[in-house]
């Protein structure tokens, strides 16, 4: 019979898949042990809330938390209102055709962008050519920019995931189109949309290029006043913990902080997205 | 031909979905208040006819029509018309009962928030109206905040007529609206647009030969896009003028 080799391929297939999915998982709790440890001890409310000082190797990383933390909001606030409605005339307005394909290609290839062109991007259209100059105003559309794509993408197919016979059940008694889409479409695809949300906004927490040139001070202990004002940022400030400073390993303890405070931010954005999603998600299910 | 009888005149209508016609000179005066069955094989156009009703075609990209659709004596496809006010007159319950994932008093309450009702109690009076209509209320009075989501497939068929007649329509658009419903809850929607029979003018689609007998006044048989037929129900079923016709009631074809 056949049936051994068969089945001892079988087996094969079966442990070289798992072994790569917890191969996978092993760097993953790895990274975050490593950082857990390293940055643990060097958690403390002074570390949280005070200004850095000697360009970081000392004091604390309050105003490049604050930075990060009004970055990412402004980035959000850009980026969900255009995304949504870019989804939303996508998928229910636009005749399907040569236009939404060549929209789709546009999209695709914005979210194929190396992150530092779109910094340069940003440089050269929002700092210089609008003069909002190196700040949070400039440094966020351009973060928006960059997770656009993603936001579209992901609200487009959660709209298109809403069944087509709850538009019809509501435009049959009579309301209107965006009346539709807004009471009888939208609040069923929240929960796809937050999870493009969820998507961009690490990535705009974490991406260094694209405020590199936008936004991000090397050294600015103070807080931003305003939109115009430049700030520090979480990824940008670890960059210089690590690379920029006289003595980078006297400086080890402060970038496991810093990196520690950096995913803790990340994850609290993406928490609050979550609860937002599985609130509408037991509100709404079908 | 205008007829103070007819509540609904479609003169000559041909219909396309964009090269395909879909209907083809129909002509036919839909009786006020009265039950009018349309029968036909599958793809014979009578849902299509049914869908130009209410305009929900209009929704579909690459549709077109010639001919006229009158309403009440208004065409309904005139630039003068508005078709929102047309679908509130021109109530619709689809095949696939398609309650929305949202509470029972909700699904009930849609369409009388959209046309501007904001008082909760003028609300929560539609609201138990219309469900005691359609047969609904007493399963339902105590979970009116419950998703309509949980409710078994007759009951969110009648919720669906509610949600239509909350909005006081004079005219109510059946497609098919047993067709995926057991024995039990067809005869119940059955029972129901029995009910409703008098007080609105009904038009039902489906594929069952005894339900058309049993429910309505008048039947109109289509075959591929023509209207062959259209009179009594008795005197189709009994006695039908074209042989066509009679070949389809008797299970002959379709």
């Amino acid at each position: 019979m056949s049936m051994k080799p068969r089945n001892l391929s079988e087996r094969l297939v079966y442990f070289s898949m798992l072994a790569v999915t917890y191969a996978i998982l092993l760097v993953v709790i790895y990274i975050i042990a490593d950082v857990v440890v390293g940055g643990l001890p060097v958690l403390s409310w002074e570390f949280l809330t005070d200004a850095p000082r000697k360009s970081g190797a000392e004091g604390g990383i309050w105003p490049v938390i604050v930075g990060t933390f009004y970055l990412v909001l402004c980035t959000v606030a850009f980026a969900l209102p255009l995304g949504m409605a870019g989804a939303i005339y996508l998928s229910e307005y636009a005749t399907q055709g040569r236009l939404t394909r060549m929209i789709r290609i546009a999209i695709v290839t914005l979210a194929g962008i190396p992150s530092v062109v779109l910094g340069l991007f940003g440089l050269g259209l929002f700092v210089i050519f609008l003069g909002f100059g190196a700040s949070i105003l400039a440094g966020s559309m351009t973060l928006a920019c960059m997770i656009l794509p993603t936001i579209i993408v992901a609200s487009e197919e959660a709209l298109r995931a809403v069944p087509q016979s709850f538009r019809e059940g509501s435009l049959a008694l009579g309301a209107t189109k965006w009346e539709t889409i807004r009471r009888n479409v939208l609040p069923y695809a929240v929960p796809g949309m937050m999870t493009g949300s969820i998507l961009g906004i690490g990535r705009a927490a974490g991406e260094t290029a694209p405020i590199l040139l936008t936004v991000a001070a090397f050294f600015l202990p103070t807080l931003p006043q305003s939109v115009f004002d430049q700030c520090m940022a979480l990824p940008y400030h670890l960059y210089i913990l690590a690379t920029q400073l006289p003595d980078v390993e006297k400086a080890r303890p402060m970038q496991y902080g810093t990196a520690l405070v950096l995913i803790a931010v990340v994850l609290s954005f993406n928490l609050a997205a979550i609860v937002i999603r599985s609130y509408f998600r037991r509100k709404y299910r079908w | 031909m205008q007829d103070n009888q007819n509540h609904i005149e479609a003169h000559s209508l041909n219909f396309f979905y964009g090269a395909t016609q879909a209907l083809f000179d129909v002509s036919i005066g839909l009786k006020r208040s009265k039950v009018t069955a349309f029968i036909g094989p599958s793809g014979c156009g009578k849902s299509t006819f049914l869908r130009t009703l209410n305009r929900m075609n209009d929704i579909i990209d690459g549709t077109r029509h010639t001919g006229k659709i009158l309403v009440d004596g208004q065409d309904i496809y005139d630039s003068s018309s508005n078709v929102i006010d047309l679908r509130r007159r021109v109530g619709m319950v689809f095949q696939k009962s398609n309650p929305f994932p949202k509470a029972i008093f909700e699904n009930v309450a849609y369409g009388p928030r959209i046309h501007g009702e904001k008082n909760r109690r003028k609300l929560e009076e539609i609201v138990e109206q219309s469900l005691r209509r359609s047969g609904l209320w007493e399963e339902v009075k105590d979970r009116l905040e419950h998703n309509a989501m949980g409710l078994s497939g007759g009951q969110q068929q009648r919720l669906c007529i509610a949600r239509a007649l909350a909005v006081n329509p004079e005219v109510l658009l059946m497609d098919e609206p047993a067709s995926a419903l057991d024995p039990r809850s067809t005869a119940r929607i059955e029972d129901l647009i029995s009910e409703l029979r008098g007080e609105y003018t009904i038009v039902i689609v489906t594929h069952n030969m005894q339900q058309a007998a049993r429910v309505s006044d008048e039947t109109a048989f289509f075959y591929e896009g023509k209207l062959i037929e259209v009179g009594p129900t008795k005197q189709i079923f009994r006695n039908p003028a074209q042989s066509q016709t009679e070949d389809y009631i008797t299970g002959r074809f379709g």
